[in-house]
């Protein structure tokens, strides 16, 4: 019986119990059902069921095969790590709407349908805005009230999408859609807009930090991946996302290394991963297909697991600011340790997960002959090392000494950021049982000279560019020792060039979305003296000139029909 | 006996149509002679009890069985009045009927609130007889008749939002009062003029002898004179301009009944004369009525939304919000298409649901704290949280989201859209439904995340007898999200009698 039940419905339909759970027991029910979600998975095989017919469409609820499941497993494995690490926090709301989302984002994955799709898409959102808002406070609400405005349009230009695909091919079913469909581009925007496409990225870094401490775990693991899913299953090959890609790897380096606050950086790093995945998917091939999704699969983990370490840190400090934190490692080895690596797998350091899963997308950039976007890519992988694999540990763990000496992170949080630590290295070295896992047949060994070296080589130099920004005060907060030692040469050049570069895409970048908002404001005082309490629109108008206007519009009439 | 009993009942069922009308107009001054509120209530409810049976009735005999004619007093038409049910009316009447009673449920706890105690009676007196007008402009099948159900609802309701407690209902009151005299007269002249060319006051006749006038300068000026009167009385823009102080300043039950029900009727009289009498083919391929009701609609979708967003009196924020309403129910009749009509009709069944859901829980809201301005209702959200759930899947549902009867209007809507191949206006419709959003998002936030204003104290519940009304409301437009059999096929029923395909 339970292989026949759609696996998003297990988890929405079990967090109706969780309000009237207490304590341990709540949190043990909401870590019960996404294991049973898995064991569930496991009977799973490929095919479809639920069928149903509604609004003159035959739908599929729940359609299984290789891509879903992937996705399906990793969502499971993304919630039982955010149980885990918010064991301790016995808020009703956080923990049922959690569970909601993970059980929305789920039943969108086995979706075979535009029209299901639609509805968990829609769930999802609402449940995500709900998990933010679940912090409590009043920057939560007004970052979680941006992040509802911007999903529903995701959710109307999805639903005009399909009922334009529909109208046109009269099917709904949820395959390769392409741009040249009609209603594609539409589709496409909503996908691209849950995906933090570049312009249409701002709610992620605005909304995901304000959430708590155990919110955030959640919130990096699904919505977005949720849409590199969608945008592997119907706009695989679709050229312009390579470039979409690219310009997503490579714009919030620039943000990411400026930023204090050290879960914001995060957030700009997830957007910047979110851009590996886009262009593997746009390139469409067996291997960057299969880079792009197993990409998404190591990043749910390691990203979850460098949130968890910020969150532990923000739980026992209450701040997360770079300038606020250092010397932590002193008594939060272990958070301490986790944090590196976390950080060692963003980067793709060889023996961690991002090295066997990104390498893959970059292998297939290259094989297609794309030359551009592949040495975008790699200025990004360096930029990635660069403010997650060292910014984060360094300024949270190391450091000046802040004088803060918090205890070590709760046992919970612990068990979870270990597993999730676990997760990276086994992925790392041993990729085999993921790549048996993904959509197409793996031909493809990571662990070649090549390949580790390259990486490598990328790593050692942008490890000496940090070196050279700390040195020459170029970061935020004053400090006075560096972990590493370099060429005098380096001195006076690089901080030049990258300080220029830093500068010059940071102001792009604000001028950008800078001007979007002054026409927005523009047009918002415009319709606000038509239409606010004394416009002409809203006012109560004489009687004689309501009187006017029926006298008018007759007159019209008559003269249009006369004619 | 038993064969009493059953010739009683046959005799009864032979003359439901009339009964429909009947019914409620007796019991109006029934409700005036009982002097008390009280009394006055159990003869109301009552009579609209019986009037939504005998719809109800009426809507399944129409939908199994065809269309019934029913000869007043037994004159034969077309020289006496003929009243005339078909599933596109009767559909009206179960609306009408089904959200008076609810809302008639709801009343005497609000009306004790709002209305002083020597003139309640008067409000149900009102009331019934303003629930016959409408009733009655529905059920019929004469053109002059019509007119005279008009009057009645109308002159009954500039009366019951007299009513409204403060001062400026009676200024609202008044101006709907000469607005919505022009617009009956006007009305009035159309019948005039096709009485005149026809000779006959009995719809179907004149369906039968237009075709043979269509180019003569009385017909066209009728069309002219008709359309533009229904077009005020259903608040179209730019001829909304009574309806926000008249919702805003009647008494809660009041909006909630009217906001339901009142625009809905002069639409639905606004499909029978354009497609049943003067005919599609004339109205939208001789005569340009297709932009003449598409540019108003869009414009209100906006204008409307727009208006809602800066209000800062709730009952006219829904005032507001009801005029972008009705600018997608006119977008969907001025589509033409049979898709389209049932959109229409659809959406009057749902909004109707909605509307009255939100004023009511207005009244609920009213009720204990005496004001519906937003920044009186700061904090409500966790002092009266039944209320805030009839106010979210309400909203909700006037959003349009999946599972809440909105998302039925807006699907079917966007179908009939797509089907006429204008998918620019499903651009507009998906934008205008996003500053929907805006409006109802502003009132979740204040009532569920400001801190309640210093000085309020802390309000509870509304009696049960209002809150219960209102959670059926908000239920209904759930459950017509889920089972939409009932709205879909009646609608689509009526629209293939209404186009009797006379257009491709």
């Amino acid at each position: 019986m339970i292989a026949e039940f759609p696996p998003g419905l297990l988890l929405i339909g079990g967090a109706v119990l969780v309000p009237f759970l207490k304590g341990n027991l709540r949190s043990a029910y909401s870590l019960i059902l996404p294991l049973l979600g898995i064991l569930q998975l496991t009977t799973f095989e490929p095919g479809s069921f639920g069928a149903m017919a509604a609004f003159g469409f035959e739908q599929t609820h729940v359609r299984i095969d290789k891509l879903s499941l992937l996705f399906g497993y990793i969502f499971y494995i993304a919630a039982v790590l955010g149980v885990l690490f918010a064991w301790h926090n016995d808020d009703a709301l956080e923990k049922s709407t959690a569970l909601v989302y993970v059980g929305a984002a789920i039943g969108a994955t086995f979706a075979g349908d535009l029209i299901t799709l639609f509805f968990y898409w829609e769930l999802a959102a609402i449940a995500a805005v709900f998990l933010i808002w679940a912090a409590r406070t009043d920057r939560s609400f007004r970052a979680g009230f941006r992040c509802l405005l911007i999903y529903m349009v995701s959710g109307v230009l999805l639903l005009s999408g399909a009922a334009m695909y529909a109208n046109a091919t009269g099917s709904v079913a949820f395959n390769n859609i392409g741009l040249e469909s009609p209603g594609g581009i539409f589709i496409l925007l909503a996908f691209g807009i849950k995906c933090a496409f570049p312009l249409l990225h701002n709610w992620l870094q605005d909304g995901y930090p304000e959430a708590s401490v155990t919110g955030t775990v959640f919130l990096s693991a699904f919505t977005t991946k949720l849409a590199v899913y969608a945008l592997a299953r119907g706009f695989a090959g679709t050229e312009v996302l390579i470039w979409i890609g690219v310009a997503m790897t490579a714009f919030p380096i620039f943000y990411a290394v400026i930023e204090n606050d050290l879960r914001r950086v995060l957030a700009y790093s997830l957007n910047n991963q979110l851009g590996f995945m886009v262009a593997g998917v746009g390139i469409g091939s067996a291997l960057a297909i299969n880079g792009a999704v197993s990409h998404a699969f190591a990043h749910i983990i390691y990203k979850a697991l460098l949130f968890m370490t910020m969150g532990a840190v923000l739980f026992r400090t209450g701040t997360a600011k770079g300038s606020e934190l250092g010397g932590l490692y002193k008594t939060m080895p272990w958070t301490t340790g986790f944090c590196i690596v976390g950080g060692a797998s963003i980067s793709a350091f060889p023996l961690f997960s991002g090295f066997v899963t990104k390498s893959m997308i970059l292998t297939a950039v290259a094989e297609e002959g794309y030359v551009i976007p592949f040495l975008v890519l790699l200025f990004a992988s360096a930029g990635v090392f660069h403010h997650s694999g060292i910014k984060i540990p360094f300024f949270a763990f190391f450091a000046h000494d802040s004088g803060k000496r918090p205890k070590e992170a709760p046992f919970n949080m612990l068990l979870a950021m270990g597993l999730a630590a676990f997760l990276c290295i086994a992925i790392g070295v041993y990729p085999q049982p993921l790549y048996a896992l993904l959509p197409f047949p793996v031909d493809y060994a990571p662990y070649t000279t090549t390949h580790v070296v390259t990486t490598l080589q990328l790593l050692v130099f942008s490890g000496l560019a940090f070196a050279v920004l700390q040195r020459t005060g170029l970061y935020p907060p004053e400090l006075r020792s560096t972990v590493l030692d370099f060429d005098f040469s380096y001195r006076w050049l690089a901080p030049r060039i990258i300080g220029w570069i830093m500068a010059l895409g940071g102001r792009a970048w604000t001028a950008m979305t800078g001007g979007v908002l002054l026409l927005l404001n523009g047009l918002i005082a415009r319709i606000f003296r038509t239409h606010g309490p004394h416009g002409i629109l809203a006012r109560t108008w004489p009687t004689g000139s309501m009187a006017l206007w029926a006298a008018a519009l007759l007159a019209l009439s008559l003269a249009f029909y006369f004619q | 006996m038993n064969g009493l009993i059953t010739s009683l009942l046959a005799y009864l069922s032979a003359h439901l149509p009339a009964l429909q009308v009947v019914v409620p107009l007796v019991a109006a001054p029934l409700c005036l002679l009982a002097g008390r509120a009280g009394l006055a209530w159990i003869i109301a409810f009552t009579a609209s009890v019986a009037a939504t049976a005998i719809a109800a009735t009426l809507a399944y005999l129409t939908f199994h069985n065809g269309v019934i004619h029913y000869d007043m007093g037994g004159w034969a038409p077309p020289w006496g009045i003929e009243y005339v049910v078909d599933t596109a009316n009767a559909f009206i009447l179960l609306l009408v009927s089904a959200i008076a009673t609810v809302v008639l449920a709801f009343s005497p706890a609000s009306i004790a609130k709002e209305i002083r105690p020597g003139s309640q009676h008067l409000f149900y007196c009102m009331f019934i007889l303003c629930l016959t007008g409408l009733l009655g402009i529905t059920v019929t099948g004469d053109a002059f008749n019509v007119f005279v159900f008009l009057e009645i609802s109308s002159l009954s309701s500039y009366a019951l939002i007299a009513l409204g407690g403060q001062r400026k209902a009676l200024t609202a009151a008044f101006q709907y009062l000469v607005m919505g005299t022009i617009g009956a007269t006007f009305f009035l002249i159309g019948v005039g003029l096709l009485y005149m060319m026809t000779g006959t006051l009995n719809m179907a006749d004149m369906q039968a002898r237009i075709p043979a006038l269509q180019d003569s300068r009385p017909v066209l000026a009728a069309f002219a004179f008709i359309t533009v009167g229904l077009a005020l009385k259903a608040a179209l823009f730019p001829l909304h301009l009574w309806l926000p102080n008249a919702y805003a300043y009647a008494p809660s039950a009041v909006s909630a009944f009217l906001a339901a029900t009142a625009t809905k009727v002069s639409l639905y009289v606004l499909l029978r004369f354009t497609f049943t009498i003067f005919g599609a083919k004339f109205a939208f391929l001789d005569l340009p009525l297709h932009w003449a009701l598409l540019a108003p609609a869009v414009i209100a979708m906006f204008a409307g939304s727009f208006t809602a967003i800066f209000q800062r009196d709730i009952k006219r924020m829904l005032a507001y919000s009801s005029i972008a309403q009705i600018g997608y129910i006119t977008l969907a009749i001025s589509l033409a298409s049979s898709a389209g009509i049932a959109a229409a009709l659809i959406h009057i069944f749902n909004h109707g649901l909605i509307k009255a859901a939100l004023f009511c829980a207005m009244g609920c809201i009213f009720y204990r704290i005496g004001s519906t301005r937003i920044e009186n209702m700061a904090g409500l959200g966790q002092q009266m949280p039944w209320t805030m759930t009839a106010i979210i899947i309400a909203g909700l549902s006037l959003l349009g989201v999946p599972l809440t009867a909105g998302f039925i209007s807006k699907w079917y809507l966007v179908q009939a859209t797509l089907q006429a191949d204008l998918w620019w206006l499903v651009l507009l419709i998906a934008l205008s439904s996003m500053l929907a959003l805006v409006y109802v998002w502003r009132l979740v936030e204040t009532m569920y995340f400001k801190d309640p204003p210093p000085g309020r104290e802390a309000a509870g519940e509304a009696p049960l007898s209002m809150l219960l009304p209102t959670l059926l409301l908000a239920g209904a437009n759930i459950y017509f999200g889920l089972d939409t059999r009932l709205p879909v096929s009646m609608a689509e029923s009526a629209a293939a009698l209404l186009l009797r395909g006379q257009l491709p």
